[in-house]
């Protein structure tokens, strides 16, 4: 990398150097910056959001260019394009939308700017809550992204097809085999539909761990990483239970048949057509999911209101709060290398004022960070479900915010594919995961 | 061509990343990254992939059929060769990725050949997903065989007719003229072929990504997908070129084996 870094250098003082022998008195002081996120056919809140801000920071900040650049790809995809953007001074990106649990991954590679001080001088700081606040936070203390929002997840159901199979509504699972049971009744009622879904394998991304394995994993009596002593934990029974519940799902054929779970584009069928068709009896899915079926939204169905249950995931046999659900949101931060760090903070901070970020929550369904947003009547009445899924935020789990956190997220991934394809015993893949966790993170770093 | 494989080499020995503090200073970790990937379980599992994809759907695939085309087109009418070699061409035109998008189609779940068999009342597998290395072997049989049509072709047309036709005065057959005259005066053809495919095989990437994006789990996974999953999906760089230097350690093996066994002008 270094190398790449000096080629690039390089490359930018000869451009320079020609810039200068051209002697043009007229010196270029137009500035640009580039803004850089993803976008997918179900994921365009930000781009007309970016579209919005964009004519309004340049008639604000005469001489400023704001380029867009929307990178079309899936979560994963987009990461490493990003990450491979960064590489070179000349490809950085001067505002970003990054993932918050690959925020402080990319603050140790030195991506990220520090943004106390910009910080300090914007009122609107305040207004964000404190565990919004966390999420942007490094070792070092200091802040380096602001979140859009934030997101809980829990049970989406079809009452029309759990009402077919006898089920009582409102369903409210207390256990890992209470879902299970409900499925089997689903399964022997309608044996061609879906009976329940927890996202699992590799294709899914980030996704099999915070719509899955990580829900079953944080209502067991293990966890995933001791935080007290920031070690990683191998070896637990939760680990092996969690990929269990996976296996029997699967196995039972209770879940969508492997080959179509293992298409990464299964999210998709699973809003556009199972849910709407009554094709499916249940889900673990986010906070985020009415975005898709409300007015303008990729699978426009406004009978959602009335045909969609919500409930909370249970812990394993009902302990502790009795309920689990994982946050996590996406940020946007400004480059490390940006040329033109004050107008990139400027730009970061028109598009989360108060307004933006209210249509961003609305439009994107997501849970507001900002208290001025989320006491906002038209925030609390633009989904039916809103209140239920802020109200998880109570027992809800953050991932370990390590630096080592994306690359264990992807080995859980592979764990849970091998697990839900047959390929492995949970016990095998736990085992196999135990390794893999050693070899990122360290024998030093790990506890039983 | 030697800087970027000084440059892969070099970075095997580093725990370079695309994020974490490994993104910002990367260090020297000597053998390391081989030595996890020896202890890596899905290693073996890879290198057995390679070779098989490699040997099925090269070394005998392509290029048994690439000859048996070759000396077929050599009895056949104008028109009868025109229509066959378009065909066989047809693949080897196609971009890869459009090839390999073909290819997906064909034999996803209802795809082409599956609409094909319901046609005359077969029940077909979901080929990608139950017989995912049947799958691309077949697709990259498909896509490579016209390589060494051709070749055999150019090779067979040097071949002088007097001594095929002294074999034949001398009293042998189809089968025996093949294998005692024909195929040892193109040897060096065949040594050259398997090379060229070999490593065209070997490095085949696009093709098994679009069909099964080395899965369901590693059930596809080859040695250029587990490099490219790790360099940039788990982001880790040095443990990505690792793999990638293994490969072309295998790819010259492959190359001195054909070089020592089939070197033209050497009696065998």
């Amino acid at each position: 990398m270094r190398f790449s870094r000096v080629l690039a250098g390089v490359a930018t003082v000869s451009a320079a150097a020609l810039a200068f022998a051209g002697c043009s008195p007229a010196a270029d002081d137009s500035q640009t910056i580039t803004v850089v996120y993803q976008k997918t056919d179900g994921f365009v809140a930000l781009d007309e959001l970016f579209q919005k801000v964009k004519p309004e920071f340049e008639a604000a900040n005469p001489g400023v260019t704001v380029e867009l650049e929307p990178i079309v790809a899936d979560e994963g995809d987009y990461a490493t394009k990003l990450a491979l953007m960064q590489q070179s001074a000349e490809t950085a990106p001067d505002v970003f939308y990054e993932d918050t649990f690959r925020v402080r991954s990319d603050i140790d590679a030195g991506y990220l700017l520090n943004l106390d001080d910009h910080l300090a001088e914007w009122e609107d700081w305040e207004q964000f809550n404190d565990g919004a606040k966390e999420a942007g936070r490094a070792d070092d203390g200091s802040v380096y992204a602001v979140p859009l929002g934030t997101d809980t997840r829990g049970i989406w159901y079809s009452k029309s097809v759990l009402e077919a199979a006898g089920v009582a509504l409102p369903w409210e699972p207390k256990s890992w085999e209470e879902i299970l049971e409900t499925a089997r009744a689903v399964k022997a009622a309608s044996p061609d539909k879906v009976a329940f879904n927890v996202y699992s394998g590799k294709p899914a991304g980030e996704g099999s761990v915070m719509q899955g394995f990580g829900m079953l994993m944080y209502g067991t009596d293990d966890t995933l990483y001791d935080a007290d002593e920031q070690k990683w934990v191998t070896g637990s029974e939760g680990f092996v239970d969690s990929l269990a519940f996976i296996e029997t799902l699967y196995g039972e054929g209770l879940a969508p048949a492997p080959d179509v779970a293992l298409d990464g584009s299964m999210w998709q069928k699973l809003f556009g057509e199972w849910f709407p068709g009554g094709q499916i009896a249940g889900t673990i899915e986010g906070s985020w999911s009415p975005s898709f079926w409300k007015q303008g939204g990729s699978y426009e169905w406004p009978e959602y209101v009335d045909d969609i249950g919500v409930a909370a995931f249970p812990t394993q046999n009902g302990q502790g709060d009795g309920a689990v659900s994982l946050s996590g949101g996406w940020t946007l931060a400004v480059g490390a290398q940006s040329e033109h760090p004050d107008e990139s903070f400027d730009f970061l901070a028109m598009a989360l004022d108060r307004e933006n970020a209210l249509e961003y929550n609305i439009a994107n369904s997501q849970i507001a960070v900002r208290a001025d947003v989320a006491e906002d009547p038209a925030y609390l009445e633009a989904n039916p479900f809103i209140g239920f899924f802020t109200d998880l935020v109570s027992v809800t789990h953050f991932r370990p915010a390590t630096a080592d956190y994306p690359q264990i997220s992807a080995e859980i991934q592979a764990a849970t594919e091998a697990v839900m394809t047959g390929q492995m015993s949970p016990e095998e893949a736990a085992a196999a995961y135990d390794e893999a966790v050693i070899g990122i993170v360290g024998d030093e770093n790990v506890t039983q | 061509m030697a800087g970027p494989v000084i440059w892969s080499v070099t970075i095997s020995f580093t725990n370079t990343a695309l994020t974490g503090r490994n993104a910002k200073d990367p260090s020297w970790v000597g053998f390391e990254n081989y030595t996890r990937l020896l202890q890596d379980p899905g290693f073996p599992v890879s290198v057995w992939l390679t070779v098989v994809f490699v040997v099925a759907s090269a070394v005998i695939g392509q290029n048994v059929l690439g000859l048996v085309i070759a000396l077929l087109l050599g009895r056949v009418g104008r028109a009868t060769h025109a229509i066959v070699t378009t065909i066989v061409v047809g693949a080897w035109v196609l971009p890869e990725i459009v090839a390999a998008f073909a290819a997906y189609a064909y034999f996803a779940d209802d795809g082409t050949l599956n609409q094909l068999l319901a046609g005359i009342g077969i029940d077909g597998a979901n080929w990608l997903y139950e017989f995912p290395m049947l799958a691309v072997i077949l697709a990259n049989v498909w896509r490579g065989t016209a390589f060494s049509m051709m070749v055999y072709e150019a090779a067979l047309n040097d071949v002088p007719p007097e001594i095929t036709e002294a074999a034949v005065i001398d009293g042998a057959g189809g089968l025996k003229r093949l294998i005692w005259v024909t195929i040892p005066m193109i040897r060096g053809s065949i040594a050259t072929n398997l090379m060229l495919i070999t490593l065209q095989t070997l490095a085949v990437f696009t093709l098994i990504w679009v069909m099964t994006k080395g899965g369901p789990g590693i059930s596809s996974t080859t040695l250029p997908i587990l490099a490219y999953q790790e360099a940039f999906k788990f982001q880790e760089i040095g443990y990505g070129s690792a793999i990638a230097v293994v490969m072309i350690l295998i790819g010259a093996v492959f190359s001195v084996l054909y070089l020592r066994t089939l070197r033209p002008g050497r009696d065998a």
